[in-house]
């Protein structure tokens, strides 16, 4: 044991010497900024590029966090000044309609515009969703439109629920957080919206959404210590803690309640009742 | 260095000094020709030893049934009782305490079961070809195998120790009706004053068992296997280096009390020892051990019918340790000095495979990956009177837990939020036992006070299912240290022929561990009840007492019997489970020109003082009687011994309070046994 354990030490020495040789000669990198994302779009202009960035493969129903930037091939630098916003379109066969959508900030990277898209609904071969940016670039006011294409969570899990709340007034409740999930009390977020028009959504603030985790393969057991989901103004979305004991599937049964606690949608889980009408699925 | 203080400071230093002091020792020539005490061992009043070696003593006389299993052997012991969940692995209780509370070790190496449902108990991986002797110390004067409230039990392996034997040999086998029990053993030694090398090999394999009444009981099958080396080298007159080595186990082996069986319960057990006969001039029979055990155990549900959900529950536990003892003798005064410690490592997990195959499997670590470090120093004096004495003895020990996986670190902290990962406590232990002859009357007393840290299930156990009380039990790492203050009394009445013996003992346990429901929280595992959190009790008593006689008749016939009273409730005053009811024992043995009987009787009272809430029912009273028979033969020099018996002669049906489930006891039984011993 003696004996290991100086192997240990010598390991660990070894190992720091290595890791502080490491750090000497290391000069500094420049970050990439789109580090980690995928581009899924690119739409070439006359003296510029618009490059669309998710963190999935392909936009989804749901929550999408999007990035994009502007490259001007003039100057071959990447935009910071361009002050974006955008619009979201789902071209239907007889109406069209909006999404709930952030606005868009260069907050975090200078030439990095973000924001969030909740589609509420996958596009197909005769209704598609049309995403139409307006920006600045030298003083030019731009418009660019790209056709995109949205498609159910490649792992088929509900994230998100459109529904008519008890109040008649039609709901967008999607999923955010956490992306991955872990057996530990995860900080759960989630952003709900109302659609007061086909092009108007605003965000519902001070509602309550209650949270209780269920696994139905397991005898539909739940978990202690969830806190329900309120909201929170800084971010803008509802945010609460969500228990996992285990890995696998879990339900997310949810109720939505106004100010004045008014149940809006959503069942309590009983004996009878083994799932809410609201819910979030995962699994991990 | 610096590398591994800060996450083994003391253990780490403790280990250095042992190194030292092996090395150091072992280049100093020290040639006293001091006398030394017979057996060091001697000088703790155990309050029982139960005999257990089979072949090379051929002591069977004191056997009824001589390759029973060690479960059988202890349970023949006045103060142990074994709880069973099944026909193997049998989990002792003393003072109505299990192994949580209780000290075992095998040759004073501290082993720690690796099931979180309690199917390993560490009697489990040793057998009775290895073992010479049980100690058994009740209360604290079990502290000197570890922190313990209930009481010490350690299990003695045998050894030749440089007898000047030479080479023997034996072979025994038994077979037993009921189950078709089938065992094959043999042994191989050779010892003589410089070097032994003891070996030996066992092998059992039984089906399910019948109750009385001829009713199966299905999953009771099992089978097993060990083996086990012995090897002593005598460095010079004084000096000698020592090892260990046992490899044991068992597959197929049915619990038909739980919900699951094991395929696998796997155990390596080593150890080197380098003893001295003296050490700094005065200290006398100086031994030291270094030890690694390895355990593997695996739970198996394929073969159960209408499994709800299936599940792997793999577990595994491994400890590394060490011991450095001496005694020290004057005219008057004997001293026992002891230092100890080990590193423990225990993780199980869960993986349930829903019933949608879609879905991804459900995971949940249930021992996130425990270390626990815990080194001790255990002394102990006699201070003599006039025809009385007086023991003192203490254990002061730090004890810590640490959780290294951060898996189940996350997973705790969905209960605790707060929790540290590690935790340290120190333990401490004291008692005072004293002892005084009056004439034919032995009076002995004792006052003492012992703590011991939460178990691993205690404290870190996350959705454990417990089948007695139907509920899935969740650990608490915020727990605090059980203690308890012990108070003990016996009076012994001794003549040359007769004796009988009045003990009683009480508990008073601070902080008694123990599941409390929690109706918050959903139960996991599907059909269970609800779940439980180990909370501490504020207090819990315990009562035992008893009276054994022991009576020769002649010298052929001897009579002994006994009888004993439990009790134990909480802080409410409701019982505490696993309590036993009144029971009672009583056996003639005839012992004459090689020839055995016996005749025994075994029973117990109705359960009056149970508690449903812990998932107890009443059980009847019994009583069942056994009979065996015996003759030594002389062939040659060698010996060749044949045992038969009857256990549970009238084929009663019935359950005991130990009986997990209320599983049915094994009825009408023969058996026998031939050994076989060269010498």
């Amino acid at each position: 044991m003696k004996t290991l354990k100086y192997i240990f030490a010598i390991l660990i020495l070894s190992v720091s010497f290595v890791s502080c040789s490491d750090d000497d000669e290391n000069t500094p990198v420049e970050v990439n900024p789109v580090e980690g994302l995928t581009m899924i779009y690119e739409i070439p202009a006359a003296d510029h590029i618009v490059q669309i960035y998710s963190e999935k493969q392909n936009l989804e129903v749901g929550y999408n966090e999007i990035s994009f930037r502007i490259k001007d091939l003039a100057s071959n630098e990447y935009v910071g000044n361009a002050a974006p916003t955008w619009m979201p379109m789902m071209h239907m066969e007889t109406m069209s309609h909006s999404a709930p959508h952030s606005t868009l900030t260069n907050s975090e990277e200078s030439t990095v515009y973000k924001g969030y898209i909740v589609f509420q609904m996958a596009s197909n071969e005769t209704e598609y969703w049309e995403l139409t940016l307006n920006y600045n670039l030298n003083g030019q006011a731009v418009e660019e439109a790209v056709m995109v294409s949205v498609v159910q969570p490649a792992d088929g899990m509900k994230k998100t629920q459109v529904f008519m709340g008890s109040d008649e007034t039609r709901y967008i409740l999607a999923y955010v957080n956490p992306k991955s999930p872990m057996v530990a009390i995860n900080d759960l977020q989630a952003v709900l919206y109302k659609m007061e028009t086909m092009m108007n959504f605003p965000i519902v603030e001070n509602y309550k959404i209650t949270v209780d985790p269920r696994m139905p393969g397991m005898g539909n057991h739940s978990s202690p210590n969830n806190v329900d989901m309120t909201y929170n103004s800084t971010s803008k979305m509802y945010n609460g803690k969500l228990s996992l004991t285990m890995t696998g599937y879990w339900k997310i049964n949810l109720k939505l309640m106004d100010q004045n606690g008014e149940v809006l949608k959503g069942e309590d889980v009983t004996e009878l009742n083994p799932e809410s009408s609201l819910y979030f699925e995962l699994e991990f | 260095m610096k590398a591994f203080i800060p996450v083994f400071p003391v253990k780490g230093m403790l280990m250095g000094w042992l190194w030292c002091a092996l090395i150091c020792g072992s280049f100093t020539t020290q040639v006293y020709a001091q006398e030394t005490p017979a057996d060091s061992l001697k000088l703790i009043q155990l309050n029982e030893v139960v005999v257990i070696s089979a072949g090379r003593q051929l002591d069977h006389q004191k056997q009824r049934k001589p390759l029973s299993t060690l479960d059988e052997f202890l349970e023949s012991s006045r103060s142990i009782k074994m709880v069973k969940r099944g026909a193997y692995a049998w989990e002792p209780t003393m003072n109505d305490m299990a192994s949580e509370r209780l000290a075992i070790t095998i040759d004073g190496m501290q082993i720690f079961g690796a099931c979180t449902d309690k199917m390993d108990p560490i009697t489990s991986y040793v057998d009775v070809s290895n073992l010479s002797e049980a100690e058994i110390g009740s209360g604290q004067q079990g502290a000197m195998f570890g922190n313990t409230i209930g009481g010490g039990i350690n299990l003695k392996l045998d050894k030749s120790n440089f007898r000047p034997t030479g080479w023997n040999g034996s072979l025994e086998s038994a077979y037993e009706t009921n189950n078709q029990m089938r065992v094959f053993g043999g042994e191989l030694n050779y010892s003589n004053a410089k070097f032994y090398l003891n070996t030996d090999a066992i092998y059992r394999k039984a089906d399910n068992f019948y109750a009385g009444g001829d009713e199966e009981v299905l999953f009771s099958q099992f089978e097993k296997y060990n083996f086990s080396l012995n090897s002593g080298y005598k460095l010079a007159e004084d000096k000698s280096i020592s090892a260990t080595l046992i490899y044991d186990e068992a597959n197929d082996v049915g619990y038909p009390a739980l919900t699951m069986d094991v395929s696998l319960a796997r155990a390596v057990i080593g150890s080197v020892s380098f003893n001295q006969d003296t050490v700094l001039g005065s200290l006398t029979n100086w031994e030291s051990k270094l030890y690694y055990n390895t355990i593997k155990h695996t739970m198996d549900d394929t073969k159960r019918p209408n499994v709800p959900i299936h599940m792997d529950m793999p577990g595994w536990s491994k400890t590394a340790g060490f011991y450095t003892q001496a005694s020290l003798n004057n005219e008057k005064n004997h001293f026992f000095f002891k230092l100890d410690g080990f590193y423990n490592k225990s993780y199980a997990e869960m993986t349930m495979y829903p019933v949608n195959s879609d879905e991804p499997l459900m995971f949940m670590l249930t021992w996130p990956d425990v270390r626990t470090k815990d080194v001790g120093f255990y002394a102990e004096g006699h201070i003599p009177f006039e025809k009385a004495s007086l023991k003192l003895s203490t254990r002061l020990a730090y004890h810590s837990n640490t959780v290294a996986d951060d898996f189940g670190l996350n997973s705790l902290k969905i209960f605790y939020p707060e929790m540290d990962r590690t935790n340290t406590r120190f333990l401490k232990s004291f008692s005072a036992q004293y002892h005084k002859m009056l004439n034919d009357f032995h009076f002995n007393g004792g006052l003492s006070y012992g703590e011991r840290a939460p178990s691993v299930s205690e404290g870190y156990g996350f959705y454990l299912f417990n089948s007695f009380d139907n509920h899935d039990y969740i650990g608490d790492p915020e727990l605090k240290t059980e203690s308890s203050a012990e108070a003990n009394l016996s009076v012994t009445y001794k003549k040359p022929t007769f004796e009988i013996k009045a003990a009683a003992n009480y508990f008073h346990v601070f902080n008694y561990i123990i599941g409390a429901v929690d109706p918050s929280l959903s139960t996991m595992t599907i059909g269970a009840d609800g779940v439980k959190i180990y909370t501490n009790l504020d207090y819990a008593q315990l009562f035992n007492a008893s009276l054994a006689g022991k009576y020769a008749i002649s010298n052929a016939f001897k009579l002994s019997g006994s009888v004993s009273y439990h009790r134990g409730i909480d802080d409410d005053g409701e019982n505490l489970p696993l309590i036993s009811p009144l029971s009672y024992g009583s056996a003639l043995d005839f012992y004459k020109n090689q020839y055995s009987a016996s005749l025994s009787v075994h029973g117990a009272g109705e359960q009056t003082n149970y508690n449903p809430a812990y998932g107890e029912t009443k059980t009847a009273a019994y009583a069942t009687l056994s009979a065996s028979f015996g003759k030594r033969f002389f062939i040659k020099e060698n010996d060749l011994f044949v045992k038969a018996g009857i256990e549970n002669m009238l084929d009663a049906y019935y359950s005991s309070y130990t009986d997990w489930n209320n599983l049915p006891r094994m009825g009408r039984n023969f058996y026998l046994t031939i050994s076989y011993s060269i010498n």
